[in-house]
């Protein structure tokens, strides 16, 4: 669905130049969900905006959904959603009237984007509100307004711009729902934006982590987790010293280390391995009072990647 | 049927062929942007007020001096109307940058940049608007004005109007893409400024021109509204033959077509 190589944006004003994305490879395939993840300021929105023809890139080349970026925007248009970050809407205007305005410009009949008003409206939890002056919709119904703009012309690939942010945490879970929805029975694509862990590892199928205009990492939630940090498997034991050496010749012990009565051991794989440990430690006589495995979090990758938290990261 | 089923059935409606989709779009925006106006008629009326007082508050000082020599043919309504048409044509529509500021300011701007929209339907569905509503001022002024006592040719008064509705397509344009360029109303702001007071001194507007010693005269010659507010004279007087006429229309059709070209430009750009 879209495929980038070398895309950068450098943004020049009189006094300096920003290199705001310096050379991004990325590919997303059909029915992904697929997250840009970084603090404010990695280039997630201009990588995004580039990809939907708000920006020309400095450099770099890229396809998306069949159209040559540079040769055919008008391509990319017609088969794109956007959905920025602020949203885009005029408060003045009612709910309808948005949407229809914006379906006749992507070509449809005013009747057809009456009735496609109606199912957005009916799907995205706004069926009443078709008459309603923008500026009185709560915020969440304002963000699922901006959803149902960009859903208008029932696009195969949509782009979302932190789709979440400023929405109360039920508002956000209902939201995920909806963008599931449209990968699972649309068959849609979504790239994403993000700077909330929690809606990168609960939503997206592959994250692509950004920082400072560079995919450092990419895969899936769990592939990243694992790849960088490893899982903490933790024995409460009554004989350490024991336990310790006995663990230490494992081969899927990446390291031992001693805690409050017990042993932390990183592996590659919690679940797999933990059993087989505890399997040593119990063999050889030792009480293992407790098993304990913990993930680590995209945040612990983050930071492993880059040496900052993205939970430090200032906010917007 | 499925909603797959439905979506392809939508999809044939759609089908039927657009042949200009440029004016179409305009069209779109026309309707839209007409739409958000008429829920706030208010600043329809507040616009016109301004020329009204005008009229009711120093037209009845051109009496007088419409006798001294120098005076251009016609008398003070018919040389002060004509010119007041201009002005309401120039500061009814230059002013309208600060909404599409406010468009920027709300996202719908670049919402629509996103669609295949054309650029140039997306500019003139909004020029339309502006320049429509400006007809409907310029058509309601005349009437006042003939009700204060003003005697024009029908032709005459309609061809004032048009070069009035040309002038709307020009500024509404520089204006909107003054405010695509600059983002902020705190810039635009001081910009019209800047460019409103000479260009309304040295058009001959207020006073004509033929009053105007050498120097100035020379220097309002070098202003297209000056060439424009006299053709818009010469209409009034339904004096057809008169050059400056043409040299009016021409001059208020150039500026038109400038403006379009310019705004058109801006809004292709990739950063507006």
């Amino acid at each position: 669905m879209i495929e980038a190589r070398g895309l950068a944006r450098t943004f020049r004003s009189r006094r300096n130049t920003v290199e705001a994305v310096r050379g991004i490879d990325l590919e997303v395939d059909r029915g992904e969900i697929v997250g840009l993840l970084g603090p404010n300021g990695a280039g997630k929105t201009t990588t995004q905006r580039m990809l939907a023809t708000l920006l020309v890139p400095t450099a770099g080349e890229a396809t998306v959904a069949g159209c040559d970026l540079r040769r055919d925007p008008i391509g990319v248009r017609r088969q794109l959603g956007y959905v920025s970050q602020a949203g885009g809407t005029n408060p003045a205007a009612k709910v309808d009237e948005e949407l229809v305005t914006q379906a006749q410009l992507y070509g449809m009949t005013r009747g057809a984007a009456r009735e496609r008003a109606r199912q957005l409206r009916e799907l995205l939890d706004l069926a009443e509100l078709g008459d309603r002056v923008i500026k009185t919709l709560s915020g969440g119904q304002r963000r699922r307004l901006d959803i149902a703009l960009g859903l208008m012309h029932d696009p195969k690939l949509v782009f979302l711009d932190e789709p979440s942010t400023g929405l109360d945490p039920q508002t956000r879970a209902n939201l995920w729902t909806h963008i599931r929805a449209l990968r699972d029975q649309r068959d849609g694509t979504i790239l994403l934006t993000t700077h909330y862990l929690e809606e990168a590892d609960a939503l997206c199928d592959r994250i692509l982590i950004i920082d400072a205009g560079k995919i450092v990492a990419s895969g899936t939630p769990a592939e990243l987790k694992r790849r960088i940090s490893g899982d903490l498997v933790t024995f409460e034991v009554d004989d350490v010293a024991r336990a310790q050496d006995l663990l230490r010749g494992r081969p899927e012990a990446r390291d031992v280390t001693v805690v409050e009565r017990g042993l932390r051991i990183t592996v590659d794989r919690g679940e797999t391995c933990a059993l087989p440990l505890m399997r040593v430690l119990d063999d050889a006589g030792v009480k293992v009072g407790s098993l304990h495995i913990a993930h680590p979090s995209l945040d612990d990758v983050f930071l492993t990647l880059t040496g900052r938290s993205l939970r430090d990261a200032p906010a917007a | 049927m499925t909603e797959l089923d439905y979506y392809c059935y939508l999809r044939t409606l759609d089908a039927e062929p657009i042949e200009a989709p440029m004016l179409r779009d305009a069209m779109i925006t026309f309707r839209y942007q007409m739409r958000l106006l008429l829920r706030e008629p208010v600043w329809i009326v507040i616009v016109m007020i301004q020329p009204l007082l005008y009229l009711a508050l120093f037209a009845p000082l051109l009496e007088p001096i419409s006798r001294t020599p120098g005076f251009p043919p016609g008398n003070a309504w018919s040389v002060f109307v004509p010119g007041l048409l201009i002005q309401l044509g120039i500061f009814g529509s230059m002013f309208v940058g600060f909404g599409i500021i406010a468009e920027i300011r709300y996202g719908t701007v670049e919402r629509m940049r996103v669609t295949p929209a054309s650029r140039f339907g997306l500019l003139f569905g909004r020029v339309l608007r502006d320049t429509v509503v400006l007809l409907i001022q310029a058509a309601l002024l005349t009437l006042i004005a003939v009700a204060f006592g003003l005697r024009v040719p029908l032709a005459g008064a309609l061809i004032t109007v048009g070069i009035v509705g040309l002038l709307g397509i020009s500024l509404a344009s520089l204006s909107y893409a003054a405010g695509l360029w600059l983002k902020s109303e705190d810039a635009l702001a001081p910009l019209l400024n800047m460019v409103s007071v000479p260009v309304l001194l040295l058009s001959g507007i207020l006073l004509p021109m033929t009053l105007a010693p050498r120097w100035l005269l020379r220097l309002s010659q070098a202003n297209p509204f000056s060439h424009i507010v006299d053709g818009a004279r010469a209409a009034f007087l339904n004096d057809f033959g008169n050059s400056s006429l043409v040299i009016g229309l021409v001059c208020a059709a150039a500026l038109a077509a400038l403006g379009l070209a310019v705004a058109t430009r801006t809004f292709q750009r990739e950063s507006a």
